[in-house]
Formats: structure tokens, C-alpha cells, sequence
């Protein structure tokens, strides 16, 4: 059983932007690898580098956040799971935005890491709120489901399957999985296509 | 009567193993596809746990990402591309799985061999570590792209937990006009659908110009349905599918092969399937497309001047801003016209015969331009075959096209093939990302292969209808 997440605790860092892609959070070269070991560091690298210093990430007001702020579909793009790998390695436990891409979103549930939305007119209130205070530390309930900081207690959307996975532990589905036991070979050897089509 | 049913609902009831506590359905994987990129991790995970790959004769390995497309020979010139080939053949070898490497004679892309080998069949779940499984959905399988913690309980379990999503029905109907290709109908669909408005759906494409389409045309629209925000996109079998998979060498042999096309055609969607939504697109209104943008779904026709941002929606503004500067491109002027510094045929979205006969048809009408580096990248070594056999790969090497062995490439530049600085690329490839074909400020300029072959000759983007 992996453990269990009720809520992530710490100062947020703002990252502005829509559908910032998975090529952007860890440019492809990062993943000539066999390990995840190492990635923490070279979260968006290159727009970091583009930005001198000027990047989210790279801004001392945000060093040691937990939560990272984002805008709409964020993570679109390639499947690799390096994307959410390389941001926990870089300190973020939880993801906070209006909207995420589905593969992300699931890669991340499959780290024990929560990605909440919220309504547009709250992210851009706590957008401000953590720019302008930025030493402030949020509260991700997820029981609760509300995100709470200065800007006062938001609605945080989460979908129950993922919340209940996070919240009961079971978000490594391998353990969950080999419950079924030998209905999987069931389910499997009924199909024509693996029994190879019988007469 | 039975109610009718999607394909969507049959596959999906099928290979259903159970309902999980947390809502989500614990779903079999009927095909397993695994590349050297995503699954070493996804291996060392499954050695953590202490477990055994649940049902290797389901799963099968090629290498694609970053294989070097000037020579495949070992050992590999860059050192870490080589320690993922070698943890890739240890872990096949170890778990009993067959893995086709270039000696095979079967590698290539992903997305390539799987339909081309027969592998990929209708009514299956197919799941692939890589975001463009999707592809096999041409056959009317539910295919998924995951992540290597899935790819992990797919090894260990042959299953996934997977929340239902919505299901779209999107009708491409009437004839598509001359130059306009599948690549074509499938950026535009993004370019209305926008490329978040798949997010929590399977798209299903329907009407009479996807059932016109070969397999291979229908291969790329479903291909790039994740760049439209959909994880999975299907066609539903038909004759076209069945014939493209008599014969295969992984499909069902003699009378298993009638029994089962029997069965592919029964998973088609019934008549008064439910739909939560329908989208209906006139072929008509679709002609050469091409991105400008940094996402695929900044795309519009190849002549269309590019919009002033007061034609632009409010919420749009600040991407639409940040898009045309990192561009470079002016509001009133079209994309063509645009000079390009590289030209990149390839990748599972245009990798596969018919795309490089359909640029080796403009290829034959000149020569590229002085200054313009090309990439004719196979799809894999069937493709590469298949095309030596055509003479295709000598009509672009006499138009000046490098000619190269199969792989990916330079859809995202893992192995050496990359845009340097600042440079513009016509590419037939499927995400115009910033920093996606190995230069942080390269530019990539999505469209068709043909057009791709007609950018490379004129040195510049031009509507392939003028060199056809
Ligand atoms: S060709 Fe491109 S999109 Fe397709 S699998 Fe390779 S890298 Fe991914």
C-alpha cells in the first residue's frame, strides 16, 4: 500500500501560462536516460534558460515552494511520465490549476501527486495573492477538497476516483490491480483475439 | 431489442475485469507496446516489486526515439542511447518478450509496425507508453497513451485503471479536394475542436470521407487525436480494415482470419449508438493546412492570412501574443511564403508508404532548394523496404532529399537529427511545440508530407496545390 495523501502543505510558486507542454516542463533530451535519478534539476530548462532568471522557478520568492500554480491544460502533450517526475524531484507535491491534461493528471495520481482545479476567478485571486505574499503556506485539503490561503478557503475540484486513491493510499494501481487475481486471466483468455480466434 | 452500443461501450465492456472501489473500471490490455524510452523505469519498478511480466506473448518492444537515422550500427555512437538499447534488449530477454530491433528486419516506429505487422487488430485495448497510441485506434481499437508507472502495472498485471471517458462523434463527410490530405482534415478538426476541447473524451470519426480513406490516411487523423486533447480516437472496421490485415504476419491465419473478421465487424458501433456529442465538418471547407503557431492547434490554411489580435478571442490573446513573436510572424501576411531552413518527412503521423509516395510526387517535380537541410525518415524498415523496392528513395535522391534509415527522428530530436538556433522546419511530423525538435528556439511549421516535400524544392512554404 502506498501512503496515504490527505493534504499538501507549503508555499506555492505561480507559473503564468495555458497549455504549457511536456516538451517545456523536460525538453526530450532529458529523457536518454534509464532512471528517473537527477531530473529534479532540469525542470523547464530551456524556457528557464530563455528567461535569465526571470522563470518562475528560478525566482527566489518561490525557492522551496511545494505547490505549483498553473494556468489551463497544463502538461498537454507527450505521455512522459519524466514531466510530473521532474517537477516532484524539484520539490512539488502538489499541482494547482485550472485545468491539466489527462495523461498528466494520471501520471501524477500514479506519484501520490494531487492536481486540483479551480474556477477561473479563484486562480487568478490566488495567483495574485501568493505573487503578492508569496511566504504565505497553502493548504491542500483533500478531504475537505479546498485549497486555503490569505485569499481565504477556495472549492478545489478533483475528480473522486483520484481523490479516493490519494486519500485510501492505493494510488500505485499495480496493488490495487493484482487483486483481481485470476479474473484477469479470465477476462483475458475470453477474449476471441487472445484465445486466437477458436472455431 | 438490445440497446445499441459504440464500439466504445463493446470494447470497453469486454475487457473489463472489474469495478474498483475508487470508481474507476480495471481494464485489460489486450496489446502491449513498449520502446526504449519509457519502459526501462517501468522495469526497474517491476524488479522493486518482486514481479514477473503477467502475459509477455501480449507484449511486444521495438526502438524508435533514439535510434540514429545515419546508421543503426552497434554500438551506438551516443552512449546513452546505447545503454537504453542495451536495458531495453536485457529487459525483452529476461521477461521472455520479443522485441523487434533493427536486425529483425520489423523495427521502427512504434505506431508504424504495430498496425503494419498485424499486431494491432480491431475490438483490442491497446496501451503504448507514448501519448500517440491513439494511432491504432484506425482499426477500431481502444488504444491509450500511459505513463511508465502504467506501462509498470501493465507489465506486472496486463491491466489498467482507467476512468471512462466521454465519447465524441465527429462526421467528416463529402470529397476532400486535390492537395488536401488526411494531415489535413486532422489539423483542421484540432484548429475548430481547439487542443484542449478533447480533454475527458474519445473521439470516434465517422462519415463518408474517413470511410473513403485508406488505412494509412486514417492512421494519421487518429494519430494526432491527443494533439486535439482526446487520449483515444477510433474508426470503426470495416472492409477497408479487413482487408489491410489479410495476410499480416500477426494476423489470425486462414479460417480464424474469416472468424475473425466476423467478429471485427460485429465490434463496429451499432446504428443509434449513444454519442454525448456530435461534431459534423464539411470536407469541403478543408484546404492545405499549416501551424504557425506553438501549438497544433494554431493552424489555418496554407493562403489564409494570419489574424490581428482584435480577431482574436479575449482568453486567446496572451498564447496568441507569445506564439506570434516566438514565430516571428505577422498579423495579414499567410504562412506561405515563409522561407524554412529544414525539411522533415517522417514520424508516425506521415512516416508510412503512401506519405512518401505522395512527396516523392512533388519531390520529382524539382529540386530542393540551395540551403535547405532535408530529412526523408521511413517510418521503419518495411517502410524503407517497400519504398527502396518503388525506387522512391532514388527519386529523392536525385531531387537532393538526404535519404535516411528509420526511426523518429526529428518529430522530437532524441537522437542527433535536430533544428539548430533559430531555424524554421516544414515538418509532416505532430507537435510544433517550442524547443520540440532539439533547439529551445527552433521553429517547426506542421503540414502535410506532401507539402513538406513542396516547402524543401521552393525553399519556402507554398501551396502543394500549385506544384501537383
Ligand atoms: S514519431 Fe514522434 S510522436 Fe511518433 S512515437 Fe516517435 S517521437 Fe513519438
Amino acid at each position: 500500500m502506498a501512503a496515504v495523501v490527505e493534504r499538501v502543505e507549503g508555499r506555492g510558486c505561480v507559473l503564468r501560462g495555458n497549455d504549457i507542454d511536456t516538451d517545456r516542463i523536460i525538453p526530450a533530451r532529458f529523457l536518454r536516460c534509464v532512471t528517473f535519478d537527477g531530473l529534479g534539476e532540469h525542470a523547464f530548462e530551456d524556457d528557464r534558460e530563455q528567461a535569465k532568471g526571470d522563470h518562475a522557478l528560478d525566482q527566489e520568492q518561490f525557492a522551496g515552494a511545494r505547490i505549483l500554480i498553473v494556468g489551463e491544460n497544463f502538461g498537454c502533450g507527450s505521455s512522459r511520465e519524466h514531466a510530473p517526475q521532474s517537477l516532484m524531484r524539484a520539490g512539488f507535491g502538489a499541482f494547482v490549476g485550472q485545468s491539466f491534461a489527462e495523461i498528466f493528471a494520471g501520471n501524477c495520481t500514479a506519484l501520490g501527486l494531487p492536481c486540483v482545479t479551480l474556477e477561473p476567478g479563484d486562480l487568478a485571486t490566488l495567483m495574485d495573492s501568493v505573487e503578492l505574499d508569496p511566504e504565505q503556506s497553502l493548504v491542500l485539503d483533500l478531504t475537505a477538497r479546498t485549497i486555503s490561503s490569505r485569499a481565504g478557503t477556495m472549492a478545489a475540484g478533483v475528480r473522486d476516483g483520484t481523490r479516493m486513491a490519494l486519500l485510501e493510499g492505493t494510488w500505485n494501481a499495480t496493488a490495487v490491480l493484482l487483486e483481481a487475481g485470476d479474473d484477469i486471466e479470465q477476462t483475458g483468455t475470453r477474449l476471441p483475439y487472445v484465445a486466437g480466434f477458436p472455431g | 431489442m438490445t440497446t445499441p452500443l459504440s464500439l466504445f461501450d463493446k470494447v470497453w465492456n469486454a475487457h473489463a475485469v472489474r469495478e474498483l472501489p475508487d470508481g474507476q473500471t480495471q481494464l485489460f490490455i489486450g496489446l502491449h507496446l513498449i520502446h526504449e524510452v519509457t519502459s526501462p523505469q517501468a522495469f526497474a519498478m517491476l524488479h522493486e516489486m518482486d514481479l514477473r511480466v503477467r502475459f509477455p506473448g501480449q507484449t511486444f518492444a521495438t526502438v524508435d526515439h533514439i535510434i540514429p537515422t545515419d546508421s543503426q550500427v552497434r554500438p551506438l555512437a551516443d552512449e546513452l542511447a546505447e545503454e537504453m538499447m542495451v536495458a531495453l534488449e536485457k529487459n525483452c530477454r529476461s521477461h521472455g518478450i520479443e522485441f523487434f530491433d533493427p536486425a529483425s528486419g520489423h523495427q521502427g516506429v512504434v505506431h508504424v509496425i504495430g498496425p503494419e505487422l498485424g499486431l494491432t487488430q480491431p475490438g483490442m485495448t491497446v496501451a503504448c507508453g507514448d501519448s500517440h497510441t491513439s494511432t491504432h485506434g484506425a482499426f477500431g481499437a481502444i488504444a491509450f497513451g500511459i505513463g511508465t508507472s502504467q506501462v509498470r502495472d501493465v507489465l506486472a498485471t496486463q491491466c489498467l485503471a482507467m476512468a471512462k471517458p466521454k465519447l465524441r462523434r465527429i462526421e467528416v463527410d463529402r470529397v476532400l479536394g486535390g492537395g488536401v490530405y488526411a494531415k489535413d482534415v486532422i489539423l483542421h478538426i484540432i484548429r475548430k475542436l481547439g487542443v484542449k476541447g478533447g480533454v475527458g473524451h474519445a473521439y470516434e470519426y465517422a462519415g463518408a470521407t474517413i470511410e473513403a480513406m485508406s488505412m494509412e490516411e486514417r492512421l494519421t487523423v487518429c494519430n494526432m487525436s491527443i494533439e486535439g486533447g482526446a487520449r483515444v480516437g477510433y474508426i470503426n472496421p470495416d472492409e477497408t480494415a479487413v482487408e489491410y490485415l489479410r495476410g499480416r504476419e500477426f494476423a489470425p491465419k486462414d479460417e480464424a482470419f474469416e472468424r475473425a473478421a466476423d467478429w471485427w465487424r460485429s465490434i463496429a458501433s451499432d446504428e443509434g449508438a449513444h454519442y454525448d456529442d456530435v461534431v459534423k465538418i464539411d470536407a469541403a471547407d478543408i484546404s492545405p493546412t499549416v501551424t504557425w503557431g506553438i501549438n497544433p492547434g494554431q493552424a489555418l490554411g496554407v493562403v489564409e492570412p494570419l489574424p490581428h489580435m482584435t480577431q482574436v478571442p479575449d482568453a486567446d490573446r496572451p498564447g496568441f501574443a507569445e506564439a506570434m513573436e516566438f514565430m516571428g510572424f505577422r498579423s495579414g501576411e499567410p504562412v506561405a511564403g515563409t522561407k524554412i531552413d529544414v525539411a522533415f518527412i517522417g514520424s508516425c503521423t506521415n512516416g508510412r508508404i503512401s506519405d512518401l509516395r505522395e512527396a516523392a510526387k512533388v519531390a520529382r517535380k524539382g529540386h530542393v532548394a540551395p540551403g535547405v537541410r532535408t530529412y526523408v525518415v521511413p517510418g521503419s524498415q518495411a517502410v524503407a523496404r517497400q519504398a527502396e523496392e518503388e525506387g522512391l528513395d532514388e527519386i529523392f535522391r536525385a531531387a537532393g532529399f538526404d535519404w535516411r534509415e528509420p526511426g523518429c527522428s526529428m518529430c522530437l530530436a532524441m537522437n542527433p537529427d535536430k533544428l539548430i538556433g533559430r531555424e524554421m522546419c516544414a515538418s509532416s511530423s505532430n507537435r510544433n511545440f517550442k524547443g520540440r525538435q532539439g533547439s529551445p528556439t527552433g521553429r517547426t511549421l506542421l503540414m502535410s508530407p506532401a507539402m513538406v516535400a513542396a516547402a524543401a524544392i521552393k525553399g519556402a512554404v507554398a501551396d502543394v496545390r500549385e506544384v501537383l
